[in-house]
C-alpha cells in the first residue's frame, strides 16, 4: 500500500474541515505516513472469511417508545451559541462570493 | 489523636462512607479537606482543569443535614468525587481538554454525573485529560498537561492523567475515567492507583463526549480496589439512553472485592498471555520483575497459573489506530463553530469552520482526524476500517480460547514505568506503544482492571498490575484484584500510594 | 444553441430515468429522540442534546419508525433483511446538526422490490424499487439578505426543529423504455406513493409541507440502430433535481431537464453529471455541486446503534396491515360500484374513496354512500373548511343512517335533520331520530284523520279525483305533509287518500 503524500494529506485536511498552512503540512504528513504504514498491516490478517465486528458485544433491537420527551426551551438550545438571532443559530454566508 | 490531626485526604473512600455514617465526620469536613488539598497541591499536579467549591460544599451540607435528619442515604453520599472532563455536567464547564470547548456549559447532565448525583457525591470538579481522549500522557491536553505526583517531571498516564494523579496527589478519593485503550488502566498503573474499565456497555455512554464510540468505556478510578468497586456500582447499570448498554444487573464488584480480600483463590486459573507478557522483549525490567512476583503470589493463593497464547493481539494496535482515528474523525465532526464552542469567523461558513478546527484542534486530534478520514475514504475503506474490523473478529476469537482455559488474564498493563513529559511527544507511534496491553480488551469489550504490583527497583516508580476476565464478568477482576491488593498491602504495611513521595505544599 | 421541446428530445433519444422519494413519518417523535415531530413550532424548541448534536448525545432509534419502514417496504413489494444496519453519511452543512447524518448504507432494511403504477389511460408500469432505507432529516436555513436565497445571502439562520425528523428514502431502479411517456410516469410514480403512505397512516403524504419530496434523475442516450437492442447502449451523463416537491413540478421537471439535456447533446456539448435546484417559478433547473467534486461521504457502520433485526413473526403479522394498493384498489371499486370515471374521480379527489367503501362495508349501497358524502357531508365540510375525514361523523353511523330511510323510518329531509345532530354530537342517528322526534308517522289513524281534514277543506279536490284526475291528490299529500311537519310518510298518505276518494291506486 502507497504511503500518504503531502497533497493527500491536504485534500483530507479539506475534507475534515481542517485549515491547515504549508508548515502543518510539512509537520503532519511525515508523521501520517509513518502511521499508515504501521497501521496498513490490518490488512494482512483480514481474510474474506472472516466476518467484520462492530459492536464488541452483539445485540440488536435496541429501540425506545415513540413517546415524547421534553425538549430544551429555546434559550437553553441557544445559550451556547457563537451566534443567534430570531430563536436560530446564526451563521456565516452559506455560499461565498465567488459562488 | 486528636480530630484536628487526622487527615481525612489519605482515606480510602470506604472509611470515609463509614466515617460519615459514624458522625465521625462531616461531608463538609471531608469537601473542605480535600479542597484545600487541591489548593496545596494542584498547582504543580494539575489534576484539574475546574474546580466547584461552592457546589461541593453544598451537595456536603444537604448530605450533612439529611444525616443529621436521619434520612437514610446512599452508600458514599456525602464521600467527594472528581469527574472526568469528558462527562458533561449541567452547569460546569466541560471542554474534553479541548481548547474548541472552552468555556461551554452543558445544558445537560451525562447519565452517569446523574448517578453521581443521586448518589449525593459532592463533585469537586473535573480532572484534566489528553484533549478529547486522544493520548497516552495527558500532554495533549488543550489547558497543559498533568504531572505525575510520583515524579513531577514525569507523565500521570493518559488519557486519564488528571484523575489518576487526583488520586495519587490525595485531591480527591474516587475518581471518574474513560477508557478507549487504556485510559483508565495505563494512568492507574503509572500512578500506584487502581481503575477498571468495565465490559462494554456496562456503564452508560450517554453524555460521555465521544471518542470511538464502539472502544468508549467510562469506568471507576480509586486508590483501592474496593473503592473502585464501590463506585463501579453507583456507575454501572442500564440506561435507556444509551443504545448500547447492556440490559443486566451491575456486577456484585462490592462483594467480589470483600471475597477476594479473603485471600482464597483456591480453584481459580490465571493465563498469563504470552503476547502481552514481555516474553518477547520491549518490557522494563523493573515491570516484568514485579509482574512475576505478583504471580507467585495468586499462586501463593491457590491459583492455578496457565500460559495462554492470544496470536492476533500483534495486529491489534494497528486495528486500533485504524477503528479508533475512524470513529473518531466523525464524532469530532460536530465541533463546526454553528452551535456551541470556538467560532473563528470568517466570510463564509465553509472558510469560519475550516479555521475553527484548525485553531480549536491540537496537532494529535488533527492528525487522527486526517487519519481516520483517510481510511474511510473512498476506495480505502476495506483495506483499512473493513480489515480492521475483522481483526477485531480475530482478537474476540484469541479471547474465548484464552477464557475457555482460565478464568483470568493478566498481564503488566504498561511495558514501562512513566516516562518523562515531552519524550515522546513527537513520535506518536512511541506514543502508541504505552497501550499494547490494554488495547485488546476495548478491540473484544471485555473487562480489565489495573491495580499496583509495586515500584521497579531501578527508578522506584511505580508498575501495574492488569487482569481481563470475559465480558459481563467484571466482578471476577474485582476479586482477583482485591486478593493480590491484600497480599501486597499486607506486605507493605498499607497502600502503595501511601509511598509516593510528599508534594511540596504551597502556602 | 438549438432549444428543442421534450417532445422532440423524446423523439431524438431514449431516456432513463430514476426517482428518489423522500417520505417524512407521522411518528410522534423524531427517529433518534423524544423531541416531537410536528410541524409549525417556534424555532429550536423541539430541540434537544440528541438532534442539536451537542457533545455526548447519544440516539436510541423509534420503534415506531422502524415499524413504519418496514410497512412501507411492505407495501413496495420489498424483501425485509434480517439484520439491518444504520450508518454515518459524512459532511459539513450548518444545518445537519452533528455533520453527519444517520442513514443506511449497503444494508437497508428494505430491499428489491417493485411497484405497479396505473397511469391515466389504464395502462400498468411496473416500478422497480432499488430499496427504502430509514434516515434523518436536517433542520432548515433561513438565508437573510440578498433575494432570500442561498446566493448573494449576507447570512443564514438554522433552526433545527425539522432536524432528526424520521424520513424513508425510497430509491427506484433505473427506469427505462418509457419514451414520451417518461413525465407522465413520474408524476404517478410519485402519486403512488404517497397515496400509498397515506394508505398506511405513516406520513400525511402532503407535499406542500415536504412531507413527501422527489429527486429526479434523468439523463438521455441515442435511440438504438437498426440491429441493436436498446438495452446495449450505455446510459448518458445524468442529472439529479433535488426537492422537487409536488406532482406537476415533476412531470415539468423531466420535461425541462430532457429538453436542456437534449438541447446540449444535439449542439455537440456534454451533460454534466451533477445535481441540479428546482425552481418552481420558472418550473426551470439550475445547476448545483457537480458530481466531479463530490463529496467523499465516508460511510461506515453507526457505532451508537445496533442492527435492526425484525423477527419473521413480526415483519409478517405487519404485512397483515398493508393496505391493498391504491391503484388497484381504486379500479376494483370501481367496477363493484359501477361508479362513472368522472363519479370516481371525483370521489378521488375529494379524499372520500376510504369513507364511501367503509359506509358500503357498513351495509349501504354505493350509490347511497356516495350520495351522502359527495352530497350533504361534501357540503358540511366545505362550509366548516375542513378536511371530509374530519368530520364528527363515522361511516357506520352514515350507513345507520341510509338504513333508517330505507325502513321508511324517516324521509330524506329528516334523514338531514337527523344528521344534523349527529354532526352536533347528539348521538347516534336513532337516537337523533328519537331525542328530537323525527320519526314518520306511520300510524294510520292518524294519517286518516289529517287525510280526512285535508279533503274537507279542499272538496274541490276530491271531486277532482273522483273524476279520475288522480294527480290532483298531489294537492291533499302536500297538505298533510304540511300537517305533520313533514314526518308522514308520503306513499302511505296517497293510498289512504285514494282509499278515502274511492279510487283504485
Ligand atoms: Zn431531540
Amino acid at each position: 500500500m502507497s504511503s500518504l503524500e503531502r497533497s493527500d494529506v491536504a485534500r483530507l485536511a479539506a475534507l475534515a474541515r481542517i485549515d491547515m498552512t504549508d508548515a502543518d503540512l510539512d509537520r503532519l504528513s511525515g508523521q501520517l505516513a509513518v502511521i499508515v504504514d504501521a497501521v496498513a498491516k490490518v490488512a494482512e490478517v483480514a481474510g474474506e472469511d472472516v466476518p467484520a465486528t462492530s459492536h464488541p458485544i452483539p445485540m440488536a433491537n435496541i429501540h425506545r417508545e415513540d413517546e415524547v420527551r421534553p425538549s430544551l426551551s429555546q434559550d437553553d438550545a441557544l445559550a451556547a451559541a457563537p451566534e443567534a438571532e430570531d430563536g436560530r443559530f446564526r451563521v456565516p454566508q452559506i455560499l461565498g462570493e465567488e459562488a | 489523636m486528636s480530630e484536628h490531626t487526622v487527615d481525612w485526604t489519605r482515606a480510602t473512600a470506604a472509611r470515609m462512607a463509614d466515617a460519615l455514617a459514624a458522625g465521625e465526620v462531616t461531608s463538609v469536613e471531608l469537601v473542605q479537606a480535600h479542597l484545600d488539598r487541591i489548593a496545596a497541591v494542584d498547582g504543580p499536579v494539575h489534576a484539574f482543569l475546574h474546580i466547584d467549591a461552592e457546589g461541593a460544599l453544598e451537595t456536603a451540607r444537604a448530605v450533612d443535614a439529611d444525616r443529621a435528619a436521619g434520612k437514610e442515604l446512599p452508600r458514599l453520599a456525602g464521600v467527594p468525587i472528581g469527574i472526568k472532563d469528558v462527562l458533561v455536567t449541567k452547569g460546569l464547564p466541560t471542554t474534553a481538554g479541548s481548547r474548541i470547548l472552552e468555556g461551554w456549559i452543558p445544558p445537560y447532565d451525562a447519565t452517569v454525573t446523574r448517578r453521581v448525583r443521586e448518589a449525593r457525591m459532592p463533585i469537586l470538579g473535573k480532572t484534566n485529560m489528553d484533549e478529547f481522549a486522544m493520548g497516552s500522557s495527558t500532554e495533549h491536553s488543550g489547558y497543559g498537561p498533568t504531572c505525575n505526583p510520583w515524579d513531577l517531571e514525569r507523565i500521570p498516564g493518559g488519557s486519564g492523567g488528571g484523575s489518576a494523579a487526583a488520586l495519587a496527589a490525595f485531591e480527591a478519593p474516587l475518581t471518574i475515567g474513560s477508557d478507549t485503550g487504556g485510559s483508565i488502566r495505563q494512568p492507574a498503573s503509572v500512578t500506584a492507583t487502581v481503575g477498571v474499565k468495565p465490559t462494554y456497555g456496562g456503564v452508560s455512554r450517554f453524555g460521555a463526549i465521544a471518542l470511538a464510540s464502539s472502544l468508549d468505556q467510562l469506568g471507576p478510578c480509586g486508590r483501592t480496589v474496593l473503592d473502585t468497586a464501590l463506585l463501579h456500582e453507583v456507575m454501572g447499570g442500564h440506561d435507556e439512553m444509551d443504545a448500547t448498554s447492556l440490559n443486566e444487573p451491575v456486577p456484585a464488584c462490592v462483594d467480589a472485592a470483600l471475597e477476594g480480600a479473603q485471600m482464597d483463590l483456591t480453584g481459580v486459573k490465571i493465563g498469563v498471555v504470552r503476547e502481552l507478557s514481555g516474553a518477547d522483549g520491549g518490557y522494563q525490567a523493573g515491570v516484568t520483575q514485579r509482574f512475576d512476583e505478583s504471580l507467585e503470589r495468586l499462586k501463593g493463593m491457590g491459583a492455578e497459573i496457565v500460559e495462554v497464547s492470544c496470536p492476533s493481539f500483534e495486529y491489534a494496535l494497528a486495528a486500533y489506530y485504524v477503528i479508533l482515528p475512524s470513529e473518531a474523525s466523525s464524532n469530532l465532526a460536530k465541533f463546526d463553530s454553528v452551535r456551541f464552542g470556538l467560532r473563528v469567523e470568517k466570510t463564509t461558513v465553509e472558510k469560519t469552520m475550516l479555521a475553527t478546527r484548525a485553531e480549536g484542534f491540537g496537532d494529535e486530534v488533527k492528525r487522527r482526524i486526517i487519519l481516520g478520514t483517510y481510511a474511510l475514504s473512498a476506495g480505502y475503506y476495506d483495506a483499512y476500517y473493513g480489515s480492521a474490523q475483522k481483526v477485531r473478529t480475530l482478537v474476540q476469537r484469541d479471547f474465548d480460547a484464552a477464557f475457555a482455559q482460565c478464568d483470568v488474564l493478566v498481564s503488566p498493563t504498561t511495558p514501562t514505568t512513566p516516562f518523562k513529559i515531552g519524550e515522546r511527544i513527537d513520535d506518536p507511534l512511541a506514543m502508541y506503544l504505552n497501550d499494547i496491553a490494554t488495547i485488546p480488551a476495548n478491540l473484544a469489550g471485555i473487562p480489565g482492571m489495573s491495580l499496583p504490583s509495586g515500584v521497579a527497583p531501578e527508578d522506584g516508580l511505580p508498575t501495574g498490575f492488569q487482569i481481563l476476565a470475559p465480558a459481563h464478568e467484571d466482578a471476577r477482576l474485582y476479586r482477583i484484584g482485591a486478593a493480590l491488593e491484600a497480599s501486597l498491602t499486607a506486605e507493605w504495611g498499607g497502600p502503595l500510594s501511601a509511598q509516593a513521595p510528599e508534594l511540596e505544599v504551597a502556602e | 444553441m438549438t432549444t428543442m421541446t421534450y417532445e422532440q428530445a423524446m423523439e431524438e433519444f431514449d431516456p432513463v430515468f430514476g426517482i428518489e422519494v423522500h417520505v417524512e413519518l407521522n411518528t410522534k417523535t423524531k427517529m433518534f429522540c423524544g423531541c416531537a415531530n410536528e410541524f409549525g413550532a417556534e424555532p429550536n424548541t423541539q430541540v434537544c442534546p440528541v438532534c442539536l448534536g451537542l457533545p455526548g448525545a447519544m440516539p436510541v432509534t423509534n420503534d415506531k419508525a422502524v415499524e413504519s419502514a418496514i410497512r412501507l417496504g411492505l407495501a413496495l413489494g420489498c424483501s425485509i433483511r434480517e439484520s439491518s444496519r444504520f450508518a454515518r453519511k459524512n459532511y459539513f452543512y450548518p444545518d445537519l446538526a452533528k455533520d453527519y447524518q444517520i442513514s443506511q448504507y449497503d444494508e437497508p432494511t428494505c430491499y428489491e422490490g417493485s411497484l405497479d403504477v396505473v397511469l391515466d389511460d389504464g395502462t400498468v408500469v411496473t416500478i422497480g424499487i432499488e430499496r427504502a432505507h430509514m434516515e434523518e432529516d436536517a433542520g432548515k436555513n433561513t438565508h437573510v439578505g440578498g433575494t432570500g436565497g442561498i446566493q448573494g445571502a449576507d447570512y443564514s439562520l438554522v433552526d433545527y426543529n425539522r432536524g432528526g425528523v424520521p424520513l424513508v428514502e425510497i430509491v427506484t431502479k433505473p427506469i427505462t423504455g418509457m419514451g414520451a411517456r417518461t413525465a407522465e410516469v413520474a408524476r404517478a410514480y410519485v402519486a403512488t406513493i404517497r397515496d400509498i403512505v397515506r394508505a398506511l397512516d405513516i406520513s400525511d403524504g402532503r407535499m406542500e409541507q415536504g412531507s413527501v419530496r422527489a429527486d429526479v434523475n434523468l439523463s438521455l442516450r441515442p435511440k438504438a440502430v437498426a440491429g441493436e437492442s436498446q438495452d446495449d447502449v450505455p446510459f448518458g451523463k445524468r442529472s439529479e433535481t433535488k426537492n422537487v416537491n409536488s406532482l406537476r413540478a415533476i412531470e415539468r421537471a423531466v420535461h425541462f431537464e430532457a429538453a436542456r439535456q437534449a438541447s446540449l447533446l444535439l449542439g455537440g456539448q456534454p451533460v454534466v453529471q451533477e445535481t441540479r435546484h428546482w425552481h418552481e417559478d420558472t418550473s426551470s433547473t439550475t445547476p448545483g455541486r457537480s458530481k466531479e467534486e463530490a463529496e467523499d461521504y465516508r460511510y461506515f457502520p453507526e457505532p451508537d446503534l445496533l442492527p435492526v433485526e425484525p423477527s419473521r413473526e413480526w415483519v409478517e403479522e405487519l404485512r397483515s396491515t398493508i393496505p391493498e394498493h391504491p391503484a388497484k384498489m381504486r379500479a376494483r371499486l370501481r367496477e363493484e360500484w359501477g361508479f362513472s370515471d368522472l363519479e370516481m374521480r371525483d370521489v378521488v379527489a375529494a379524499d372520500a374513496l376510504i369513507l364511501i367503501a367503509a359506509t358500503v362495508q357498513a351495509g349501504t349501497t354505493a350509490q347511497a354512500a356516495r350520495k351522502w358524502w359527495m352530497g350533504e357531508l361534501s357540503r358540511v365540510a366545505n362550509d366548516r373548511e375542513v378536511a371530509l375525514t374530519a368530520l364528527p361523523v363515522t361511516p357506520d353511523a352514515i350507513a345507520e343512517l341510509q338504513g333508517l330511510i330505507d325502513e321508511g323510518k324517516i324521509n330524506d329531509k329528516l334523514a338531514r335533520q337527523a344528521l344534523e345532530g349527529v354532526l352536533a354530537g347528539e348521538g347516534s342517528p336513532a337516537e337523533v331520530v328519537a331525542s328530537r322526534g323525527l320519526e314518520v308517522v306511520s300510524d294510520d289513524s292518524a294519517l286518516e284523520k289529517a287525510v280526512d281534514d285535508a279533503l274537507a277543506a279542499q272538496p274541490d279536490v276530491l271531486a277532482k279525483i273522483q273524476d279520475g284526475k288522480v294527480q290532483a291528490a298531489g294537492a291533499i299529500v302536500g297538505a298533510v305533509m304540511k300537517a305533520t311537519r313533514g314526518q308522514a310518510d308520503a306513499g302511505r298518505v296517497r293510498e289512504i287518500i285514494l282509499q278515502r276518494a274511492g279510487v283504485e291506486g
